[in-house]
């Protein structure tokens, strides 16, 4: 099975945000950076259903600046096969265009599945995956969080609000990943030591014209500082109190 | 002058409550580039367009597309459908909201139109006669602006954002063609358990943490909830543990959530969770550690052993509802 994996260098979770300089970007000064969250689930799945066909390929691609071969690095060091970096030195705003320079990349692939994360977490755009199958004519299925693949079939499990959708389509077709799909495997020192000798290929991102222009960016308006009422189950009266005449909630 | 076209949602024939958000933002927009408001519904049949009031919160037209497949939400049906009707009308912007269906369709549509997408925004206008958004990002830690540099954008809504007021407009039904296409089939949908509120939805959230100790406890949150008429959540650590579905789970790799209320009990206050929830109204956290971070954001906050608060805390709120 060939399988393609499209994975996002992303700020850790853990970060605490600043402003640049310019005003529009964040301050990537001393900021860990990680493989996407969701995009861990979706190279886990690529690596279960290449090792359960018998063999194939998991190649991972990621568009983003020179630091993403660590990115890449880590997929690899999962067990993927080889990487992709198509290099920009910033990764655009506008998801279209990352679509379209994935597109690009995948359109003769040749692949059985192409896997995304659900969202990546700093952006937030829920779309290059479905961006990615439209351009390609792909079926596509979102936030997959259960799967089943059967002779070129599948079905999978989304959830919707207030329950879960089961959806049939075939392959090739694209999906992105939701928590809950597997769980990542964290790369073996053998795994890490074999990674660097695993080819990645470097080259330019078709990006083309991007349309979405960050103006601004900005921190959010604080909560005010918080208040504590008190200890133990006396304050109880006075929290219930609050709820209704101050914060007017209940 | 450009029109907008602002695409609603049904679940069982039925609209949901982001459609009216949708047509609302999109009378703004409307307004804001001279141009007029339609309203597009996608449904087998008999969802009751007219006795939607579409109008009332701002469409000029309601277009309905029925095709048999449009009872359950249909991606490249509705995906088609949409773009087939946006390419029809000069239009300037094409809204949707950011719900379960709305994140899948919006950056089909996207992709169909060649139109540059601005997803989950909690804000949209026209700047320098470009629509421009405000959106949060890194989860919530920044707020980002964007404006779009194309005579088209698709634009995704928050739920909940945008409250809809009243703008009396004509809401005239018509036809409009729909596009029946299955490259991926909804075969069923599995509703989750009766009359369980989903934390993304409800108005007060009461969510439990590793504070809790077992699975076996959070009958005190679900009752807790109860008391309230609100819906769980989880932190991480608990889905993970198993003792809750991920459906519940709040913060960056969750939900993100903006009830009215919302309670943090046993709960430390990652920053990771933060992210899903400090957008609350109010926020109340029951925690032993005094120095936990959940207190940093908490509006009130009761320091102390949740199982001693807890029982009381249901108590006393059912006491106050009831009185
Ligand atoms: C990539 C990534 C993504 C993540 N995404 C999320 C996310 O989406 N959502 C999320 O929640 N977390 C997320 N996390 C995890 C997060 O970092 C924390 O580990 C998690 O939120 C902790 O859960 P907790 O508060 O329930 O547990 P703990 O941190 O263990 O806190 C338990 C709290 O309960 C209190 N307590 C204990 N006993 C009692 C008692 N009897 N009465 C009152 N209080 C008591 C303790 O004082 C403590 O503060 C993520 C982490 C990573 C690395
Ligand atoms: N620059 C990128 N390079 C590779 N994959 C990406 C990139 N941006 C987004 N993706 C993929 O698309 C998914 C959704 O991202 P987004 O639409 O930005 O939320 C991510 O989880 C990744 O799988």
């Amino acid at each position: 099975m060939r399988i393609a994996v499209c994975i996002k260098r992303v700020p850790d979770t853990e970060t605490r945000v600043r402003i640049a300089a310019d005003g529009v970007a964040m301050d990537e000064n001393g900021v860990k950076f990680i493989v996407g969250p969701y995009d861990e689930y979706a190279v886990e799945e690529a690596l279960q259903r290449r090792d359960k066909a018998g063999g194939g390929e998991v190649v991972a691609i990621a568009l983003g600046p020179d630091a993403a071969q660590e990115t890449i690095r880590s997929a690899l060091a999962m067990g993927a096969d080889r990487g992709v970096l198509l290099k920009a030195d910033r990764i655009p705003a506008d998801a279209l265009a990352v679509a379209k320079a994935l597109a690009a990349e995948l359109r003769d692939g040749g692949y059985d599945l192409v896997l995304f994360g659900k969202m990546a977490v700093d952006d937030y755009h829920h779309a290059v995956g479905p961006m990615t199958a439209e351009l390609l004519g792909l079926p596509c299925v979102t936030a997959v969080s259960k799967l089943e693949l059967e002779g070129g079939k599948g079905t999978a499990e989304r959830e919707i609000e207030g329950g879960m959708e089961v959806v049939e389509f075939a392959l090739p077709a694209v999906l992105t990943a939701e928590k809950g799909l597997n769980t990542p495997r964290y790369p073996a020192l053998k795994g890490i030591m074999a990674a660097k000798k695993k080819p990645i290929e470097v080259k330019p991102a078709a990006l083309g014209e991007t349309r979405v222009a960050v103006t601004a960016l900005g921190l959010p308006a604080e909560r005010k500082a918080g208040r504590i009422l008190g200890e133990g189950a006396e304050v109880v009266p006075e929290l219930v109190r609050l709820l209704r005449t101050e914060a007017k909630v209940l | 002058m450009a029109n907008v076209l602002a695409v609603t949602e049904q679940r069982d024939g039925a609209l949901r409550k982001t459609s009216r958000e949708v047509v609302w933002a999109a009378r703004q927009l409307a307004d804001a580039m001279g141009g007029t408001v339609d309203a597009l519904v996608m449904a087998a049949s008999g969802v009751d367009a007219a006795g939607a009031k579409l109008g009332e919160v701002g469409a000029d037209r309601v277009l309905v597309a029925e095709d048999a497949s449009f009872a359950k939400y249909s991606p490249d049906g509705y995906a088609g459908t949409v773009a087939g009707v946006a390419k029809a009308g000069g239009y300037g912007a094409v809204l949707v909201a950011a719900t379960a269906a709305g994140k899948d369709l919006a950056p089909r549509i996207a992709a169909r139109l060649d139109a540059p997408l601005a997803s989950d925004v909690t804000g949209v206008g026209i700047e320098g006669g470009k629509v421009a958004a405000t959106r949060p990002v890194y989860a919530g830690k920044a707020i980002q602006q964007l404006r779009v540099d194309a005579p088209l954008a698709v634009v995704s809504l928050r739920p909940n954002a945008f409250t809809p007021g009243s703008a009396a407009k004509a809401g005239a039904v018509s036809k409009a063609t729909a596009v029946a296409a299955s490259r991926v089939t909804v075969r069923e949908v599995k509703a989750a358990e009766q009359g369980r509120l989903d934390v993304a939805e409800a108005s007060v959230v009461v969510s439990g943490g590793r504070g809790l100790k077992g699975p076996e406890h959070f009958a005190l949150i679900e009752g807790l909830a109860k008391a309230l008429g609100g819906a769980v959540g989880a932190s991480r650590a608990v889905v993970d543990a198993g003792w809750r579905p991920h459906a519940e789970q709040v913060g960056q790799t969750g939900k993100t959530v903006s009830p009215q209320l919302y309670v943090a009990v046993g709960i430390s206050g990652a920053i990771q969770h933060l992210a899903g929830m400090r957008t609350a109204k109010v926020i109340v956290a029951i925690n032993k550690d005094k120095d936990a971070p959940i207190f940093q954001v908490a509006d009130y906050g009761i320091v102390g052993d949740l199982f001693e608060i807890l029982p009381r805390l249901t108590e006393e709120i059912a006491k106050a509802r009831a009185g």
